[in-house]
């Protein structure tokens, strides 16, 4: 079972509310003793879906969370926003995929930095994604 | 050109700007960057980082990444990111040393062709 010990909401909406939320989620990090090749894990990871967030919708909101599980402590991130949505999330999940300028790695290179990741999208509502990376693991 | 601290995008983006054109202005033959003190570099960053060597080697200047830090290196790989056409050296020395070794071929490369040349004409 996994427990939520601690919970923070952040606005992302400017280039600066990035580097906030990165410091924050970092602070989170070093709390729970993560090693330093985990916290690069996780900081690329957020950085990734922050800036897919900023790109398409605008910008969002990020949920800093503390999870435990037995001994094992970790970060949960959720980013929500209320953009455009992806029509098609197979093809998001596949390797060099992209609609926009970029090299397609954002979203299918987060999944491989994290222990889980989840993510749900309604055309013209909005993305919801979850990840989780465990301190040791 | 040392990084000292973790960029962001516009940031890199100017950077990406200015140092092709010193590029051009100061007719360099290589770009050394060091970001031993860039703690994640995410796949936009990989992209400038990219960008910058195949720029500059399009004007004629090799690029040479140092002080890579290991976590960022792993999780370059883990994400997917090859890097391309982009030369990486340990520190700063050996970075120079690697310039100065692809420069000085680069070099003996063009007085070959030169030779050969030469020998054509006559």
């Amino acid at each position: 079972m996994t427990l939520s010990l601690s919970k923070d909401t952040i606005q992302v909406i400017k280039e600066q509310d990035v580097v906030f939320l990165k410091n924050r989620v970092k602070e989170t990090a070093v709390k729970i003793k993560m090693g330093l090749v985990n916290q690069t894990r996780l900081l690329t990871a957020c950085s990734e879906l922050v800036r897919n967030m900023m790109r398409y919708a605008n910008g969002g909101v990020c949920i800093i969370e503390v999870v435990s599980s037995g001994r094992n402590n970790g970060v949960r991130l959720t980013f929500s926003d209320k953009g455009p949505g992806i029509p098609d999330i197979e093809a998001a999940m596949r390797d060099g995929f992209s609609t926009g300028k970029s090299l397609g790695l954002g979203l299918p290179g987060t999944k491989r930095l994290v222990n889980e990741f989840e993510i749900k999208s309604k055309v013209g509502e909005g993305t919801v994604i979850v990840i989780l990376k465990w301190a040791n693991g | 050109m040392s990084i000292q601290v973790d960029l962001y995008d516009r940031l890199a983006l100017n950077l990406e700007a200015d140092l092709v054109q010193m590029v051009n202005k100061t007719s360099a033959k290589g770009v050394l960057i060091d970001i031993s003190a860039v703690s994640i570099v995410d796949s936009f960053m990989g992209r400038i980082i990219g960008n910058i060597a195949s720029m500059s080697k399009i004007l004629d200047a090799e690029t040479v990444v140092v002080g890579m830090q290991p976590a960022v290196a792993i999780t370059l790989i883990e994400l997917g990111l090859p890097l391309k056409g982009v030369h990486t050296a340990l520190d700063m020395e050996k970075g120079m040393r690697l310039l100065k070794s692809m420069i000085d071929e680069t070099e003996e490369d063009a007085d070959e062709d030169q030779t050969a040349d030469d020998l054509i004409t006559e």
